[in-house]
């Protein structure tokens, strides 16, 4: 029988990453940003939490304080996605490079830059596995209300994660918010579909697209944090983290932009995602294989159906990975 | 008028790109409560000039006065400030976002977002100047007389009191035109400045007060519009004496030569574009087409091309030896290569037939790679093809090497039309060929049309201006709805005529 009950927390956990970093890609995407450098801001998001929480460990020895456990590698992940953020800006916005062989090319530096530093926390404690465990950190992150347990199934599957799945909610709610109903919003809306009539509007582009692609950055570095401190329970190794910041940039074209949208949708990619150890496939790995392809077939599947409706307001931003030059003609 | 202080006054402006000056030392004054027309060849620097008024260029030199104040405007909000308002040539509005939204763009007004009260403030402007706009309708759905009409309101939104247009009529009906120089001159008397940029002698002399002329970036002069003439103008404006005559060659020995019979086109979702469509067109004649835009007359010159799948009816193709050839069903190479050259030029000039990011040179090969039997392609030709019509036909550009999207539109269209004519057809069709053109390069494109025509060649010519299509075309065939409204003689036709015809089907006076 098909258990719905422990289903639906795992779908949950595995989508909050997806969450985050499908949000900041939707905020980066507004103002014509196509930022490929997703995983690799996720993956630094991660490693840079982990080194946060790493030195604080190893500096607080035993004793942890509650608060800077969680604030330290916290501020440390903000600050490293965001200034993967800002080199992907300086390159396409600044320099107006390429803006699909910059991502590319962030991915591949961010997956590098944290195997890098993980390998080398891993040789600094010198243990066994090649793997490095925050056990005291990750507690902190994952603790659940301590009443979600007495709720029974209503608890389990709404209380019972830790505070940044519901960060993760909040912050794919504000945005939604934020781009449909406020100044901002439209402005930075604007930006994204049509930057030259933006800036003889008088709008900042460069600023506005600083502003989206950083702070994008941000939320889907925290989505590296949440997996490494919640999900993966304060266990950090090389290429875990696998590829969930392409499935977030997937979740965004799924949602067709919108972040409140995204809520749902990363729940059911996590469900997609994880359905293969949940339905009995026996010893055959290649099924199982092929479960893991439904997240992927379902935003193809989403892709077909969007561009047959045509509807103009299910298309991407227009001017999406196009570099903008005032005086060009 | 000498005694009030200009509104704007731009002082020894210079710009250029790329080291081909734009403008050079233009001095220039611009009043409240006048409507001031600035009037110059394709090139020659009238949208520069305005966009440096409206922050979009900054000028390399200069200096800019408002109200006798000097000032600095380095970007459109700087110019908001100071009440500049430029409605642009191709519209700065967001498709996916709707009137209002667009209308407030950019605009940092205290207080939360509150689309109400936008909406009932440009209900308000709406009422005041005679506009109709509905503020919550997407722009994708809109026309572009309602595209350009949130255009101005956005302008007026923002409190602007100097307002600058750069060819707004380009893309209206005559109808249409009537009703935005009416809102002109509504806000004229309301004590607004406002500068037109535009090329149509017709449309200066209806509506401005003041004409001032640029030449090549260079200030010509100004003078009073009621003691000046369109001769006058065209002659300050090119900067020598021109003929505005129209030549008219009796056609030589003329033969069927593409015979069109019941032609029926249904477009993509349906909709029937041509419907039963028949006439001759003659060597050495040029056959007009009229109609108001959009009446089949792109659907009639691409199915004639074989760009275009057609549900009924024949298009033959007549040798100078009387054997004919179905066109229907061959692809365009193969037309193509029986000398039928299409040079159509839409909307926006670059959507076919020319490639923006690529030089001149490599456009004229576009016609050219196939010929010659090396797998390599000859450069030569298409490089002394290029040299020939930017020197045959004045085209500016800083080089053979420039993509020509650089370039500015009625460069761009010499080009295509230089290389099409160039092709050497026995057919030539031709769209549009002047739309955006300066009155002399006109002229230049229909001296290189006549010559065709004296060649033998069979021309298609769809026109809008319907003066020039009484002047230049042997007979004209007006379209009405997809449906032949009826064929006249260019030498007896009245343009009331045609008028009718293009309204009503036979140009019977019911509706009229």
């Amino acid at each position: 029988m098909f258990d719905l009950v422990s289903f639906i927390p795992r779908a949950v956990v595995q989508s909050i990453p997806l969450l985050l970093g499908a949000t900041g890609e939707t905020l980066t995407e507004k103002s014509g940003n196509l930022n490929l450098g997703i995983p690799g801001i996720m993956y630094v998001g991660g490693i840079s939490g982990v080194i946060g929480a790493f030195l604080y460990e190893q500096a607080a020895g035993g004793s942890l304080n509650p608060f800077l456990a969680v604030a330290i590698p916290t501020l440390a992940c903000l600050l490293g996605s965001a200034l993967m953020g800002l080199l992907y800006c300086f390159l396409t916005v600044t320099l107006r490079a390429n803006q699909n062989v910059t991502g590319l090319a962030m991915t591949t530096f961010g997956v590098g830059f944290g195997n890098f530093f993980g390998g080398s926390l891993i040789k600094l404690t010198g243990s066994e596995v090649p793997s490095i465990a925050l056990s005291a950190t990750s507690g902190y992150f994952s603790a659940a209300l301590p009443f979600a347990d007495s709720l029974g199934w209503f608890g389990k599957i709404f209380l019972s994660y830790g505070f940044l799945a519901y960060v993760a909610i909040a912050l794919a709610l504000v945005c939604s918010y934020v781009l449909n109903h406020t100044r901002t919003g439209l402005h930075l809306r604007a930006v994204g579909e049509n930057p030259a009539t933006a800036d003889a509007a008088g709008i900042n582009i460069g600023r506005y697209k600083y502003a989206a692609t950083v702070i994008g950055s941000m939320i889907a570095g925290l989505g590296g944090l949440y997996y490494v401190m919640d999900y993966a329970c304060g266990v950090w190794s090389n290429d875990a983290f696998g590829d969930r910041g392409w499935l977030a940039i997937a979740l965004v074209i799924f949602t067709i932009w919108r972040p409140n949208v995204g809520i749902l949708s990363s729940i059911l990619f996590g469900g997609l995602y994880i359905l293969y150890l949940f339905v009995p496939t026996g010893m055959n790995l290649s099924v199982k294989e092929l479960y893991k392809m439904l997240p992927y077939l379902v935003t193809i599947v989403v892709l077909v159906i969007s561009s047959m409706r045509n509807k103009r307001e299910n298309q991407p931003p227009e001017s999406l990975g196009l570099a903008y030059f005032r005086e060009d003609r | 008028m000498d005694t009030k202080t200009p509104a704007v006054s731009l002082r020894n402006i210079s710009k250029s790109f790329g080291g081909v000056p734009a403008n050079e030392k233009v001095n220039l004054d611009i009043y409240r409560g006048e409507i001031l027309a600035l009037l110059g060849e394709n090139g020659s620097g009238k949208t520069t000039l305005m966009n440096m008024l409206s922050g979009i260029y900054f000028p390399d030199e200069g200096q800019i006065l408002i109200d006798g104040q000097p000032v600095v405007i380095s970007s459109p909000k700087d110019a908001y400030a100071y009440g500049i308002g430029m409605i642009h040539q191709h519209f700065k509005l967001v498709d996916v976002l709707t009137a209002a939204q667009n209308i407030v763009l950019g605009l940092k007004e205290p207080g939360r977002l509150n689309m109400e009260a936008v909406a009932r403030r440009i209900r308000q402007i709406c009422d005041e100047y005679g506009f109709d706009v509905d503020p919550d309708q997407k722009i994708y759905d809109m026309s572009v007389s309602q595209k350009q009409t949130v255009e101005i309101v956005k302008v007026l939104y923002r409190g602007a009191d100097i307002l600058i247009l750069d060819e707004p009529t380009a893309v209206l009906t005559p109808q249409e035109t009537e009703k935005l120089f009416a809102v002109l001159r509504n806000m004229r008397d309301s004590g607004k400045a406002i500068v037109i940029i535009t090329h149509k002698m017709h449309e200066v002399e209806a509506l401005s007060d003041r004409v001032a002329v640029l030449n090549r970036g260079r200030f010509v002069g100004d003078v009073m519009t009621k003691d000046t003439n369109a001769q006058e103008m065209t002659n300050m404006m090119v900067g020598h004496p021109v003929s505005l005559n129209i030549q008219r060659p009796e056609p030589k020995d003329p033969k069927p030569r593409i015979e069109v019979d019941g032609l029926t086109v249904r477009s993509e979702d349906g909709i029937l574009k041509l419907q039963d469509v028949s006439f001759t067109a003659y060597s050495g004649e040029i056959l007009g087409i009229a109609g108001i835009s959009g009446c089949g007359q792109k659907e009639l010159l691409e199915a004639i091309a074989g760009l275009q799948p057609v549900e009924k009816g024949s298009i033959r193709y007549v040798e100078d030896n009387g054997t004919t050839d179905e066109l229907i069903g061959k692809d365009p190479l193969e037309i193509t290569s029986m000398g039928v050259a299409l040079s159509f030029v839409p909307e926006d000039r670059l959507g076919m037939g020319l490639v923006g990011n690529m030089d001149l040179t490599d456009n004229m090969m576009l016609r050219s790679f196939r010929e010659g039997h090396s797998v390599f392609t000859d450069r030569n030709g298409p490089k002394a093809l290029a040299e020939q019509v930017v020197r045959e036909l004045g085209v500016i550009t800083p080089g053979l090497n420039t993509p020509v999207r650089r370039l500015s539109g009625g460069n761009v269209q010499k080009i295509l039309v230089g290389r099409e004519i160039a092709s050497a057809p026995t057919v030539l069709l031709t769209a549009y060929a002047v739309r955006g053109l300066d009155i002399n390069s006109s002229y230049t494109i229909y001296d290189l049309i006549n010559k065709q025509k004296q060649a033998g060649v069979a021309v298609v010519y769809v026109g809008e201006d319907l003066d020039v299509l009484l002047q230049l075309c042997d007979r004209i065939v007006v379209l009405c709805g997809g449906k032949v409204s009826g064929i006249l003689d260019g030498r007896t036709a009245t343009k009331n005529e045609i008028g009718l015809m293009m309204t009503t089907v036979g140009g019977t006076r019911e509706h009229a």
